[in-house]
């Protein structure tokens, strides 16, 4: 159910989208991937629809490919839990040029909405900060999401991770192309990159 | 060169072998969980200038991390050993999807010698699960062997974006040896 002081999740992706420039940005299996869809198709945007909990780590390798470009990573609670070694992972490399946004309803929700570990007990946020991820933030206002979106052009002072708050409305599903070939392609092409 | 030179006590060759293979295809991410096996190559590659070692809490990180290396235009290759094969079985779904190169070297247990039985089950499924999974199994038994397995693999990995998966027997690598 939502709560009035919970953010809308379509508002925060298209905000931390919107000045996007040459930012990759990467979105989880479920709705994440949805939402980035929903704010604007790019070539630059690696939709997952499988691969669960790999997510942050699809961005660690494009970061340390790509030093001087803005990755981030916008996946769900559910996706972070799932890979969250990979913060360890990320917590060792630290690479500058890294963000991660966890979209936290607290539930799977598109399996039915069940709770999710953070409803109750896990705080994304400690586990990242005590990963090595020392810009670890709790989000809760539109202003923390502009902060953090902003924040993610900066190369130089990452990695960074966001635990951002939204309501846990189910929204209609706006579907990006599920051709993972053509993403990655698409994806290369744009950084300049040649197929084989 | 026999097999026995291959005894964990001495000091290989083989794995500078692969390292230079690597280094040959411009293989820049080196994503692994750590294994007697491969040390000497985690640290030929941990003291390169050109590649990178990326130590992972589990090896299905290092599927996800070598599709987002190559959208970001760089190669790697994933260091594990046999029991951590059953560890990236849904993320191995990504290689066919995504289609990047992908290219592992496991170091076996479970198979020449073994003295540890919880080795065995893994050790025992792991060629099955890559072949289940639409990776090919290229393997080396003998130090000789090795370049030119490593030569192959890397060339169907990279030149033709075939999955490939070098497995590094026990055989070549020695029998670990347990003394109270």
């Amino acid at each position: 159910m939502s709560k009035a002081n919970l953010l809308d999740r379509r508002q925060v992706v298209s905000t931390l989208l919107a000045n996007r420039k040459d930012v990759v940005a990467i979105g989880g299996l479920g709705a994440s991937t949805n939402d980035m869809c929903a704010a604007g198709d790019h070539a630059r945007n690696f939709y997952l629809w499988g691969g669960m909990g790999g997510a942050a780590m699809i961005g660690l390798g494009l970061a340390l490919a790509q030093p001087k470009l803005p990755v981030l990573v916008i996946t769900g609670d559910g996706e972070m839990l799932m890979g969250m070694g990979s913060l360890a992972t990320i917590g060792l490399q630290k690479p500058a040029n890294l963000s991660i946004a966890v979209l936290d309803n607290e539930a799977y929700g598109e399996t039915g909405g069940q709770t999710s570990h953070t409803s109750a007990a896990a705080d994304l946020v400690g586990i990242a900060k005590a990963c090595g991820i020392n810009d670890s933030r709790a989000v809760t206002t539109m202003a923390d999401v502009e902060a953090f979106a902003k924040a993610v052009h900066d190369v130089s002072a990452g990695p960074r991770f966001a635990n951002v708050k939204i309501d846990s409305a189910n929204l209609e599903r706006i579907l990006p192309t599920r051709d993972g070939t053509y993403i990655v392609n698409r994806i290369r092409a744009d950084l300049g990159f040649q197929p084989i | 060169m026999h097999a026995r030179a291959d005894a964990a006590d001495t000091a290989p060759s083989w794995p500078d072998d692969i390292f230079a293979t690597l280094q040959r295809f411009d293989v820049r991410q080196v994503p692994y969980v750590p294994d007697a096996g491969h040390s000497r190559l985690i640290q030929r590659v941990l003291a390169s200038s050109t590649m990178r070692g990326i130590a992972l809490t589990t090896e299905e990180e290092g599927v996800a991390l070598l599709a987002g290396a190559w959208a970001g235009g760089q190669r790697g290759v994933l260091l594990m050993q046999s029991s951590g094969v059953g560890n990236c079985i849904n993320m191995l779904s990504l290689i066919p999807i995504l289609r990047f190169p992908f290219l592992t070297l496991v170091t076996m247990r479970g198979e020449w010698g073994e003295f540890n039985p919880w080795q065995v089950p893994m050790g025992s499924t792991t060629q099955g699960v890559f072949e289940l999974s639409g990776v090919k199994v290229l393997r080396a038994s003998h130090a000789a062997e090795v370049p030119a397995v490593l030569e192959a693999a890397a060339g169907q990995a990279y030149n033709a974006l075939t999955p490939t998966a070098v497995l590094l027997s026990q055989r070549l690598i020695g029998a670990k040896v347990f003394t109270k």
